[in-house]
């Protein structure tokens, strides 16, 4: 976990962070245990990230608020259920805005409070920080989340139903490749997407010390 | 409700929806502890049991809970009655069972807030399973995690001694592993017909 | 998860800890409770609208609807949409005219992959299945899921016969799958190409779920004729 230590940096560093260089899907692979399953479709996923997304923000300001008044014993317990209450509260909302989408998304919805990312971001970030900062790291996670599960889910959708939101992409004549949507493919496209990243961090860090290349 | 016979949810826990390769529960352990087969073995062993546990203690609240008539209160108390018996059996095994403790112990506190333990939990109350078809279920559902855990875990022991080109190293490669296993899974679907 | 560098303070007194859980898990239970408050009607107007949809859906000409649960002596008494937990719960259609159109019955079984959840049409006039619809399942996809797609296979349920025999206490023909182009007879579920564990599940169904209500429910028709 990256909280920044020393020094204070700059406001807009707090978003920026999530989204690539401490992106928490692609870099630290966190959070990926509830959200990997429901990203067979693009809806899906940006359902799921967003979800997550306001869980975090929310738990974040709220225990970011609160971490002068709460014993470092209880902490985790308080924790949690900061989490499990926000986590209760979008069932319910999804449950009252979409119940096609709540029955897609199902258990998974509720296990977001078990998502590492969040206690992850409660512990290393919130319990130190001003409530705007948490705030800030809270939207910059979020949406590398959202980012990173969306992507997932297109990927998956376009490639295993040839559809985008439902929408045709491909000629009638495409042959979807089914292993895409079935678990598997949520493996292989996460792999994917993760040797992409690897493979940029890597020309990047070869760029910024020509010296040190070996070749 | 359900009227499934037990061995019907236990195969189907163990094999054809198995927790890791078909829901993707509990991967934070799958990818970090595979690494060695000792270790998976125990692991797997500790998730069993914890997963044993907090079945019983899911199908208790359930019940209460329909009593009382407050299902908006079941997320919060599956999750802190599971974490807080976890730790009671803990500092219980540390007491009673020094060697035992030695074996599970340090995987306990971790395997609390695994996605898997709650997954199960929530898993079994939307099917309404009973008591007995819980049980199965849980044991099903442990005997699934480490079957895959063990499994990957030889995967990437043997792995080691590959030579693969950088980037692909670790997690990526792994994923891939998870994934080929999860195809081969596929195949027990229909077993439980 | 790299710990702050901590100044040293005295441990909080029990009192702090209890006050501080104690407050953290009032201002949680007041969150929860008021949002289940708040979306509690329009959660109950959405099953209540998606269960209405999926009956008339099964039952072509329904227009209004009304749950029956079975009660002691396997009569059948009229209850809310959401009944008691426990209930086996039937749901019968009417048409405009008030008359009784046929009736919507829930059933599950083992698919291939997970439990298959489902709603058929029964209708009296045609002693048969009338519609059915997926409720729920986890079939593969691509494959197995044509179930719910396939129009050949979905045309299996516009007259599907579950006459009863002469007795009155079990279907005259069980409902089975057959392999696809082999059907021959009204009961009989004319399967899917590379979806046959599918198809027989479905046909399993159906056939268990029918065995136990229509002989019930044509031994206490008259229960049914009253219409909203």
């Amino acid at each position: 976990m990256t909280g920044p230590l020393h020094g204070t940096p700059a406001l807009g560093d707090e978003f920026v962070k999530g989204l690539w260089r401490d992106n928490p899907v692609f870099v630290q692979v966190l959070g990926m245990c509830p959200a990997l399953a429901v990203s067979n479709t693009a809806r899906n996923a940006l359902a799921m990230g967003l979800a997550t997304s306001f869980v975090l923000i929310l738990s974040n300001a709220v225990i970011s608020s609160l971490r002068h008044v709460i014993p470092k014993q209880v902490r985790i317990a308080t924790y949690i259920l900061v989490i499990a209450t926000f986590v209760t509260v979008v069932d319910y909302a999804i449950q009252a805005v979409s119940l096609d989408l709540h029955k897609a998304l199902g258990a998974f919805i509720s296990l977001i409070v078990v998502n590492c990312l969040i206690l992850g971001r409660a512990e290393a970030f919130a319990s130190k920080h001003g409530i705007g900062r948490s705030l800030l790291d809270g939207l910059g996670m979020g949406a590398g989340f959202t980012v990173a599960l969306f992507s997932l889910g297109a990927v998956r959708e376009i490639l295993g139903s040839g559809t985008l939101f439902g929408i045709q992409v491909f000629h009638a004549d495409f042959q979807p490749w089914i292993v895409m949507i079935l678990p598997s493919g949520g493996f292989f496209t996460l792999a994917a997407w993760l040797l992409v990243f690897n493979a940029v961090t890597a020309r990047r860090a070869r760029a910024a010390e020509p010296l040190e290349a070996p070749r | 409700m359900s009227d499934a016979p037990l061995w019907s949810i236990f195969v189907n826990a163990c094999l054809i929806n198995n927790f890791v390769l078909a829901y993707f529960l509990g991967l934070c352990p799958f990818l970090g502890v595979s690494g060695k087969l000792a270790t998976a073995t125990r692991m797997g062993g500790a998730v069993t049991f914890v997963m044993l546990v907090s079945s019983i203690c899911a199908f208790g609240i359930q019940q209460l809970l329909v009593a009382i008539d407050a299902p908006y209160l079941r997320l919060i108390s599956f999750i802190a009655v599971i974490a807080s018996t976890v730790q009671l059996v803990e500092m219980f095994i540390k007491k009673t069972s020094p060697a035992l403790f030695r074996a599970l112990g340090i995987f306990l506190p971790l395997i609390t807030t695994n996605c898997a333990i709650l997954g199960l939990a929530l898993f079994q109350t939307n099917k309404g399973f009973d008591f007995a078809q819980c049980l199965a279920y849980a044991l099903g559902a442990g005997a699934g995690f480490t079957l895959a855990l063990v499994l990957i875990a030889g995967l990437r022991e043997k792995l080691e001694l590959a030579t693969v080109p950088d980037v692909v190293r670790g997690t990526a490669l792994s994923l891939v592993l998870a994934g080929l296993l999860s195809i081969a899974f596929m195949g027990f679907a229909g077993l439980g017909g | 998860m790299s710990g702050p560098p901590v100044v040293q303070e005295s441990p909080p007194s029990a009192w702090h800890m209890y006050r501080a859980m104690v407050g953290v898990g009032l201002g949680c239970g007041l969150l929860i409770v008021s949002v289940f408050q708040l979306t509690g009607p329009t959660i109950a107007r959405n099953r209540a609208e998606a269960l209405r949809r999926a009956i008339f859906e099964v039952l072509p000409g329904a227009g209004s609807s009304r749950t029956f649960r079975v009660a002691a002596n396997d009569r059948f008494e009229p209850t809310e949409a959401a009944g008691q937990p426990g209930d086996r719960l039937v749901h019968a259609g009417y048409d405009a005219e008030q008359r009784l159109v046929g009736l919507a019955i829930e059933a599950e079984g083992m698919g291939y992959q997970d439990v298959i959840r489902l709603l058929y049409g029964y209708s009296f006039a045609e002693d048969a299945v009338i519609g059915i619809r997926v409720l729920e399942s986890r079939e593969t996809p691509g494959l197995g899921d044509r179930i719910e797609t396939d129009p050949a296979f979905l045309a299996n349920f516009q007259r599907l016969d579950v006459a009863l025999a002469p007795d009155g206490s079990a279907l005259a023909n069980p409902i089975q799958a057959v392999k696809r182009g082999e059907k021959e007879h009204a009961w009989q579920v004319d399967g899917i190409t590379g979806a046959t564990i599918s198809s027989v599940a479905i046909a399993d169904i159906l056939n268990k779920s029918a065995a136990w209500w229509v002989p019930r429910i044509r031994r206490s028709l008259d229960d049914f004729r009253e219409a909203p």
